[in-house]
């Protein structure tokens, strides 16, 4: 009876103190919506932005009707700039650039990253301390004397550099290289030891062993530093503003901003079809790959 | 199939000796088990002969001819390891057929091979799997059934069980036994747990610091060790040790362990032991199940003994009890009916006809 | 001793010599691979990388047309400029602003993510780090038309509230603030990244553990997830320093360096001194400024790392 009593007592308070406890959890989900929310329009403000004015007219952005509304949607702007040789050269020397710089990294960190993680050789240690530093030196310290290089380098030769594509492919992997390869080191080395010692034991060769276990294995770190290889060099501004300059070697960035751009004549709905043109393939890379990119992000400083 | 042979095999790790010179024959279809604690050698001595490791100094042979040089790949061996190392990115058939693959094995072959070993070892429905969705167990068996597809001259495993849990480490013991006896191939298996050494081999080495301590059936080592490691080794609960001294009591030969407590030994035991000097330190080595509860009708060689019980572990078929004496804590196994109560007096019987006498500061077994 | 050796020899036939031998070159075997699978890597690395930084140090020395050496003399000439000076001081303002707001904006949204159900945290996640994903160089051009000055859809929303129309890259400290906004736009979703992973690796535990003992929220985040986080933190904030500091793309289009070059950070003054001033020696004396406080954040970023090593 006694017992009864105390747990009657004790029921209501408890109850009292759960359901307090999930309002506080309630608002707490509330708030951190609405906040998420405002940081989400505030992320998303500039794409939209690209998004609403490449859908206008250039008659519609100079009569300055309300900017944030389409009021007469139209596809001009994209069917004009996806007509233009000349876009279609930036897109073109774009893809040539970020696919060839792609598979450049992974044929030169893969190896390099296997080594280091997995066969130890004199030095191999400092090597890999030395891969993440230069991930470390930013490019905007290396382009002036890079650029002096290849100046002296096509005097002494002949070979002239300066002003075509494909000294991205030179200067890109500067970029790619260490990262990748670092990410990579991280990858290989978090598969236990035994993996190897199996496949040597199997009668697999170092060069079997690489291509028919690590690579399999650490596909997810794969595919990681490739997508990160592609974002980066379909993203970099500074070297192909230096290296090049003819309209007919440059990539997307720098032709959108170099041709688009025309003194004050700003031809905005073309340079926001350009834009968003330009930041399509990131963006849907992302959007079928978001875990492997996310996975690439961070691994730099969790994995190694 | 093959016998191997170590002489005077030594492994250096810079500065560390991890392997001091070892020499060990094993038989064809031998099933050899290398226990001892951890960091004693025994999977850096499995590594050297799967060619993992070099040696340092020595040779080793498998099927009479030396592989010092001769990489893993061309050995013709196959290894179990403690954590399977199954290539996770393949099916349990490709990863059993891996090595035949890459050798080139006609795809009839392989798939001849794959099934046989599949079916011996009762993983038939899993072939198409991935490690992933495999339990411990099965994954144990798919990393025997890689080495039994190779059809290599030896099989080495290191520390196969260690992953498994308790029930399921004796289910795969059995196992592992069945396969050897249905193959027969040459077997060294690596080990820390003696009751997997004993329960397995055909003989056992035990090793303790890069040496070989003794090498025997596991009767031999169990009932005659030669050494205070390997009696402390082998066996579980441990062997009791306790400092003793031979005195000669009205003309026969006995043992005193403490002031109130002496022994006369059994003529046999006597007769062996009499041209130990009385004065040297000795140890005495008795196991827990020759200290029991004292019976009426003492057989002879069987000592009855007082002592004050510290704890007692009731185990059901059994009770151990464990008592200090002369500082040092000693275990002895009685029935569970016998009256046996934490800090209560209880009256034991040593059985000497099984007693081991210890030299304390050699650890030789006399 | 001599019927051992025999008996080696006899089980044994090959000659012991040889076997020391064939394990040297076994191992020199496998260190020469290693060495080749890494060659091109180093050799990137040091023409690429290592050659260039050094040929820049050599470039400072030399005068415009590269064909005297002067000593540190652009680097007096740099010291009497006023400009140079605004450079240094908007490149500290730009980079540490831009960081703290970065790292602060990042911890904030992290939690906020972390703190709605685990089903839709994809979805949040997946859309706040869209700016880090758009090439940088192509938001900006968005945020450039953001703050047109006669367009500016910015100064289109305020004057419907009646504030007046804010020239955003036209005077100097609304053009600061707008090149700064530009970047934490484009960086704090890496630190949101970053703080989001590491805060999913705190074990739930700790939290209990720490709410039975009476810990409030306040004091969770204080006692628990910023020690387990510090690593994390530290190594993200010093990264971003150096990517912030050594910024190009988005001064260079949002302002290219004006109003007046009051927006110039190291990168973009030397991109203007170097290659449109055609000053190369002098735009890599600008460059090389950058140095110091790269080296400073690359040592505690590899003394993190390093730690890191040694606890796994």
């Amino acid at each position: 009876m006694t017992s009864t009593a105390v747990i009657d007592k004790s029921a209501p308070t408890r109850t009292v103190k759960l359901r307090s406890m999930s309002r506080d959890r309630t608002w707490a989900l509330r708030w951190s919506y609405f906040f998420l929310t405002l940081f989400a329009i505030f992320a998303l403000i500039p794409p939209l932005y690209m998004l609403i004015t490449s859908l206008k007219t250039s008659a519609e952005i100079s009569a300055a009707t309300n900017p944030w509304w389409v009021y007469h949607p139209t596809l001009s702007n994209y069917v004009e700039l996806l007509t233009s040789n000349q876009f279609l050269t930036f897109f073109r020397n774009s893809a040539l650039v970020s696919i060839f710089v792609v598979t450049i990294t992974m044929l030169i960190s893969v190896p390099a990253a296997f080594a280091l993680a997995r066969m130890r050789f004199w030095g191999s240690a400092t090597l890999a301390t030395g891969v993440f530093l230069t991930y470390l030196i930013p490019e905007t310290l290396l382009f002036l004397p890079l650029f002096k290089m290849f100046v002296v380098f096509g005097d002494m030769t002949g070979i002239q550099l300066i002003n075509k594509w494909y000294v991205l492919l030179i200067v890109y992997p500067t970029l790619t290289v260490p990262f990748c390869t670092w990410i990579m080191i991280g990858y290989f080395a978090s598969i236990p030891k035994e993996l190897d010692e199996a496949a040597i034991i199997d009668g697999a060769s170092w060069f079997q062993t690489l291509t028919r276990i690590f690579i399999p294995v650490a596909l997810p770190g794969l595919i990681a530093a490739t997508i990160f290889a592609f974002t980066v060099s379909w993203a970099q501004f500074l070297y192909p503003l230096v290296f090049t300059t003819s309209t007919d070697q440059l990539v997307l960035p720098v032709g959108i901003i170099t041709t688009l751009i025309k003194g004050d004549v700003f031809a905005w709905g073309q340079i926001m079809t350009g834009a968003l043109l330009g930041a399509a393939p990131p963006l849907i890379i992302y959007a079928f790959l978001m875990d492997y990119y996310i996975a690439g992000l961070t691994a730099g400083a969790t994995k190694g | 199939m093959a016998d191997v042979t170590l002489r005077k095999v030594v492994k250096r790790y810079d500065e560390v000796e991890a392997v001091r010179g070892i020499d060990l024959d094993i038989a064809d279809h031998e099933f050899v088990v290398l226990v001892g604690p951890s960091g004693c050698g025994k999977s850096t001595t499995l590594r050297m002969i799967a060619g993992l490791e070099d040696i340092t100094d020595g040779d080793i042979m498998i099927g009479g001819d030396v592989v010092n040089d001769v990489p893993p790949k061309d050995r013709d061996i196959a290894m179990v390891f403690q954590n399977y190392a199954l290539y996770p990115h393949m099916t349990v058939a490709e990863n059993m057929s891996f090595g035949l693959r890459l050798k080139r094995y006609p795809k009839a072959e392989i798939k001849t091979r794959v099934d046989e070993a599949a079916r011996m070892l009762d993983i038939v429905e899993l072939v198409d799997r991935k490690p992933k969705q495999l339990s411990g167990g099965q994954r144990q068996r798919v990393a025997m059934g890689r080495a039994i597809v190779r059809n290599p001259k030896v099989f080495l495993f290191d520390e196969p069980l260690s992953n498994l849990d308790a029930k399921l480490r004796v289910q795969m013991r059995i196992e592992i036994k069945k396969v050897h006896q249905k193959v027969r191939t040459t077997t060294v298996y690596v080990t820390h747990d003696q009751i997997e050494a004993m329960t397995l081999a055909d003989r056992v080495v035990v090793m303790n610091n890069g040496r070989i301590e003794q090498v025997g059936t596991p009767n031999e080592l169990y009932h005659k060790p030669a050494t205070r490691f390997v009696a402390g080794f082998i066996g579980s609960p441990a062997m009791n040790f306790m400092t003793c001294k031979l005195e000669d009591v009205g003309g026969k030969m006995h043992i005193r362990l403490t002031d109130s407590i002496i022994f006369p030994l059994p003529p046999a035991r006597a007769e062996r032991y009499k041209t130990i000097s009385r004065t040297d330190k000795l140890l005495l080595g008795i196991r827990p199940e020759h200290i029991t509860e004292a019976s009426p009708h003492p057989e002879p060689g069987v000592e009855p003994f007082d002592v004050v019980l510290d704890v007692i572990e009731p185990m059901g078929m059994e009770t151990m009890i464990y008592f200090i004496m002369e500082g040092a804590e000693i275990c002895g196994r009685v029935n569970p009916n016998a009256d046996a109560r934490a800090g209560a007096p209880m009256r034991l019987a040593m059985d000497l006809n099984n007693m081991h006498l210890l030299n304390e500061a050699s650890g030789a077994v006399i | 001793m001599a019927d051992v050796a025999v008996e080696r020899n006899s089980a044994a036939p090959v000659p012991k010599v040889r076997k020391r031998g064939g394990l040297r070159t076994a191992l020199k075997r496998k260190s020469t691979a290693a060495f080749l699978m890494t060659l091109p890597l180093i050799l990137l690395i040091s023409l690429l990388v290592i050659y260039p930084a050094f040929y820049s140090l050599h470039l400072a020395t030399l005068n415009k047309s590269m064909q005297r050496f002067v000593g540190l003399g652009n680097f007096q000439f740099l010291f009497t400029r006023e400009t140079f000076w605004l450079v240094v001081q908007q490149s500290c303002i730009f980079a540490i602003t831009a960081v703290i707001f970065k790292a602060l904006i990042g911890f904030v949204v992290a939690h906020f993510v972390h703190n709605i159900p685990a089903k839709g945290q994809r979805k949040w996640r997946g859309m706040l780090l869209v700016p880090w994903v758009i090439p940088p160089a192509m938001s900006t051009l968005a945020w450039l038309w953001l703050f047109d000055p006669s367009y500016s859809a910015f100064n289109y929303l305020l004057a419907g509230v009646g504030v007046d129309r804010i020239p955003w890259t036209g005077e100097t400290g609304w053009a600061r603030f707008s090149v700064i906004l530009v970047n934490i736009w484009v960086g704090a979703p890496f630190f949101m990244i970053m703080y989001l992973a590491s805060l999913k690796s705190v074990p739930d535990q700790l939290y209990e553990a720490a709410a039975i003992d009476g810990a409030n929220w306040w004091q969770r985040i204080w006692y628990v997830t910023l020690p387990m986080m510090r690593n994390i933190i530290a190594i993200t904030t010093l990264f971003s320093l150096i990517v912030t500091f050594a910024n190009f793309d988005i001064v260079r289009i949002l302002t290219a360096g004006g109003p007046l070059d009051r927006t110039h950070i190291f990168a973009t003054w030397a991109f203007r001194i170097g290659i449109e001033g055609g000053d190369i020696p002098l735009g890599a004396s600008v460059s090389l400024f950058m140095i110091p406080i790269l080296a400073i954040a690359a040592v505690f970023i590899l003394r993190d790392i390093n730690k890191r090593g040694n606890e796994a």
